[in-house]
């Protein structure tokens, strides 16, 4: 009777410690996620196409990501389209990542999928993208086509604000 | 100590790894098996407090490191980030601050203990100098600590300290100028105390390991001061003292979280929040209060050398008490004269403490000079002397048997002693605020929603101040810590996102440079900070005939006044944090058209009430009927007054709100948590009485 008596109050207080020693490192770990400055300066941003000739493109931040707008031209545009999807190896039509009705505005986040050098644009074999750390290399859609890149280059939450305009974020 | 560890694992990998690195066999014979007296007192468990403070100053330490930056022009300001944006960043930095408090009320009881139990006596006196040097890395990497928030009593604070070295002979200067890596308390100075007070807390930890490794090779002392002789002396320290100092822990613990979460200003100086000013000295330089008694000895003598040289021997003299006092019984208990003489030595402590805070004026410095020979008295005079002419009475035979004559009358000296302490602590806590006496009219206390352990802002009140901030203060004011997302976040004046984000587009914000190069003015957004009225200090000095009108994030936390006794006592128990508010309501309020007779006030200033020496050159700000209000509430000074003071005080403390529900919480598990504790350590100690 009093040995189980005992044994609940050692388990009780176990059971306590355990608790509060688990509640009290919640702060100690959560404190490394990003801080609500960090979070606010991650906000969306507004970006004007109007300056980007065809052919040409731009990098800006977003999240501290550098941001590919390419202002595609009809012969790359045609040229990613053209590519049997199936053959590629992260399948997936250029179409889907563009926005209907803006197809000369590719916008990509400019990280190889690889181990997160930036890609140069307007080189490599593809009209797209060439990584040199390693030798990937995107297309003009930002689509893998070579190299030991596993996936796509990101295409970041965006959309057309009005027809120069897009909105990252 | 057991000698070597017979401590043998069962399991075959166990046992693999025990034959190459014993280290479950050390840590079996040093806190599983390790004989412990059983006679210890409460007293005894202040060592696994420092311990545990010891770690968590070293932990929250390291967080803080991973965002505070060491650099003069950030180093306020990211104290600030902490204590804003950080995840529980607030919590981390007030457990470090009020921490340090903690770590030195735990090793001045840790000190006396020993002082009155003789524990610096044969054959413990390098385990007791390890602990002085303790004590000394303490004091020092305290004090850096203080430099790194980087206002001004850190600035000042590290002037004055290190001016210390001046004092000595031909060097001096030079030293001086080693320490600062400058001509004078700069960003080198803050770089390096940075190093130093991130490198020492790990030197403290590598000294104690020898004060642990000492304190296992002589035993340890107890309240009877007799050695252990038979097993029956002692019980084993798990699970005996494992218990029972985690019983002592958890107690500790609740006297902590009182402050982290409840007082988190009482033992801090509101001068530290105000942005360290080279070219301004604050109207009294106090140190922390764990160095007062130390820095009452340094003003007590009137010659530099001196008294840096006294004020230092002071805490060295502590290193040379096993030779000072050389009585054989080692427990004040049995020695009638000692006993006495070591309360009196505590108030002598106490009382310099005191006078540390007090102006080095009058009567202050009289009794200063009195209570400085009295401390050193009793170490080089009263101790020696007291070993040779003192009769003690006989101690018991055994451990044992003082367990065994223990009395109901034990309880009275411990009941004293927490009252001693109590009143000590006080008085101290007293002492920093007596510190900032001024001939000045108190502000008059206000009811606030925010104030007590439940407190809360009044949302209404804080988009009123808003309002009010916005319309009149903004006009000279800066509120640069503020960001228009922070009025959408919990536990402030209750916007949705949207409206703040509305709130911010009526803001032009500078932005820039643009692809040509150039600045541009664009529509303010939620991330975007409150722009100040003026470019730069200089353009403020220049608008306002000189004077520079104070950023206001940080006001409510940043002026204070005297609260005097007994209020300072009760404020503790009360929770009382409004100064702050206080003050300002009051100058707000305390504009006079006419000063009173024989007060004169220079041209270009305004009489105040309530603002030291009256002349303040704001003109009254706020008048009847200046600003409306949606929501119908009067358009009066008073209410303008009240309204602005509540919104300043929520941000200076955003997370106030936070930090008490949080503290609610924290209270409930530690209570029965400590209660848990308790019936636990009775049923271990079952057995051993």
């Amino acid at each position: 009777m009093d040995s189980t008596r005992r044994d609940f109050l050692f388990v009780a207080t176990g059971a306590a410690a355990a608790v509060g020693g688990l509640a009290t490192l919640w702060p100690f770990v959560s404190q490394m996620n990003p801080d609500a400055s960090t979070i606010a300066a991650g906000a969306p941003i507004e970006v004007d196409l109007a300056p980007i000739a065809e052919g040409q493109d731009i990098k800006v931040f977003w999240r501290g990501k550098p941001i590919y707008i390419s202002h595609r031209t009809k012969k790359q545009i045609d040229e990613a389209r053209k590519v049997p999807v199936s053959s590629l190896p992260d399948p997936q039509s250029d179409e889907a990542r563009v926005k209907e009705g803006h197809d000369q505005w590719l916008v990509v986040i400019g990280i190889c999928t690889h181990l997160g050098c930036i890609p140069i644009a307007h080189e490599g074999n593809y009209d797209g993208f060439f990584c040199p750390c390693h030798g990937s290399q995107y297309d003009s859609s930002g689509r893998v086509r070579q190299g030991p890149a596993p996936a796509n280059l990101p295409v970041p939450p965006y959309q057309f604000v009005s027809d120069s305009k897009i909105q990252i974020g | 100590m057991s000698g070597p560890s017979d401590f043998q694992p069962s399991h075959p990998a166990l046992k693999w790894i025990e034959r190459r690195l014993p280290i479950m066999g050390l840590v079996h014979s040093s806190f599983v098996a390790y004989p412990t007296p059983r006679n210890l007192n409460y007293w005894w468990t202040f060592g696994a407090i420092l311990s545990m403070m010891l770690g968590l100053q070293i932990l929250t330490g390291v967080i803080l490191a991973m965002h505070y930056t060491p650099e003069a022009t950030m180093a306020f300001k990211s104290v600030e980030h902490i204590m804003r944006d950080v995840n529980y960043g607030w919590l981390l930095r007030y457990m470090h601050a009020s921490g340090a408090s903690m770590f030195f009320i735990a090793v001045y009881v840790h000190m006396f203990r020993g002082l009155y139990y003789g524990s610096y006596k044969e054959p413990r006196e390098i385990l007791w100098i390890l602990g002085v040097i303790i004590y000394l890395l303490m004091m020092a990497t305290g004090f850096m600590g203080y430099v790194l928030p980087w206002g001004q009593m850190s600035f000042w604070g590290a002037t004055v300290i290190t001016n210390l070295f001046s004092a000595v002979p031909y060097f001096g200067e030079s030293i001086v100028t080693l320490l600062w890596g400058g001509y004078s308390v700069g960003n080198p100075t803050l770089n390096r105390f940075f190093s130093l007070h991130y490198l020492l807390p790990f030197v403290i930890a590598g000294v104690v390991v020898l004060h642990v490794w000492a304190l296992h090779v002589a035993g340890q002392n107890n309240p009877a001061g007799v050695e252990p002789k038979t097993e029956k002396d002692t019980v084993p320290f798990t699970p005996h003292a494992t218990i029972k100092d985690a019983f002592g822990v958890s107690c500790f613990m609740l006297f902590f979280a009182w402050f982290i979460f409840y007082m988190p200003g009482y033992l801090g100086d509101a001068d530290n929040y105000i942005p360290a000013n080279p070219g301004v000295t604050p109207a009294h330089i106090v140190p922390e209060w764990y160095y007062l008694p130390f820095y009452a000895i340094l003003r007590s003598i009137p010659n530099k050398l001196a008294g840096v040289t006294a004020m230092f021997s002071a805490i060295l003299v502590l290193a040379f008490l096993p030779w000072l006092d050389t009585a054989k019984t080692k427990s004040s208990r049995y020695r009638p004269l000692a006993k006495q003489f070591f309360w009196i030595f505590v108030i002598v402590c106490v009382l310099l403490g005191y006078l540390g805070a007090q102006p080095p004026e009058g009567i202050y410095v009289i009794v200063g000079r009195i209570l400085t020979f009295c401390y050193f008295a009793y170490f080089l005079i009263l101790l020696p002397l007291l070993s040779r002419i003192e009769k003690p009475r006989p101690v018991p035979n055994s451990i044992s048997d003082d367990v065994l004559a223990k009395t109901g009358g034990r309880l009275t000296p411990v009941v004293s002693t927490v009252i001693m302490l109590t009143v000590a602590g006080a008085l101290l806590a007293g002492a920093t605020q007596n510190a900032r006496a001024e001939e000045q009219e108190v502000p008059p206390s206000q009811k606030w929603s925010f104030a007590g352990p439940v407190g809360k802002f009044d949302r209404g009140s804080l988009q009123r101040g808003l309002k009010v901030y916005k319309e009149v203060c903004a006009v000279c004011h800066g509120l640069s810590y503020i960001a228009f997302r922070n009025l959408a976040d919990a536990g402030g004046p209750g916007y949705s996102e949207a409206q703040a984000a509305a709130f911010a587009a009526d803001y032009k914000i500078k932005d820039g440079p643009n692809d040509q190069g150039e600045m541009f003015e664009r529509p303010g957004r939620p991330a975007d900070y409150f722009p100040s009225p003026f470019p730069n200090d200089q353009a403020a000095r220049a608008a306002m005939g000189g004077a520079l009108p104070p950023d206001l994030s940080l006001i409510t936390k940043a002026r204070s006044y005297e609260r005097g006794f007994p209020w300072f006592i009760l404020d503790f128990f009360t929770q009382f944090q409004e100064q702050g508010p206080n003050y300002v309501d009051a100058i707000l309020r305390g504009f006079e058209k006419k000063p009173p007779a024989g007060v004169t006030i220079p041209e270009g200033a305004y009489y105040n009430k309530y603002f030291p020496g009256h002349a303040i050159k704001m003109p009254q700000p706020l008048s009847d009927g200046q600003v409306t209000f949606d929501d119908g509430s009067p358009a009066t000074v008073a209410q303008y007054s009240k309204d602005v003071t509540t919104f300043l005080a929520w941000t200076a403390e955003p997370h106030m709100e936070a930090r008490k529900r949080l503290g609610l919480q924290v209270f409930v598990f530690l209570i029965i948590f400590a209660g848990l504790m308790y019936f636990t350590k009775k049923k271990v100690w079952a057995d051993a009485h």
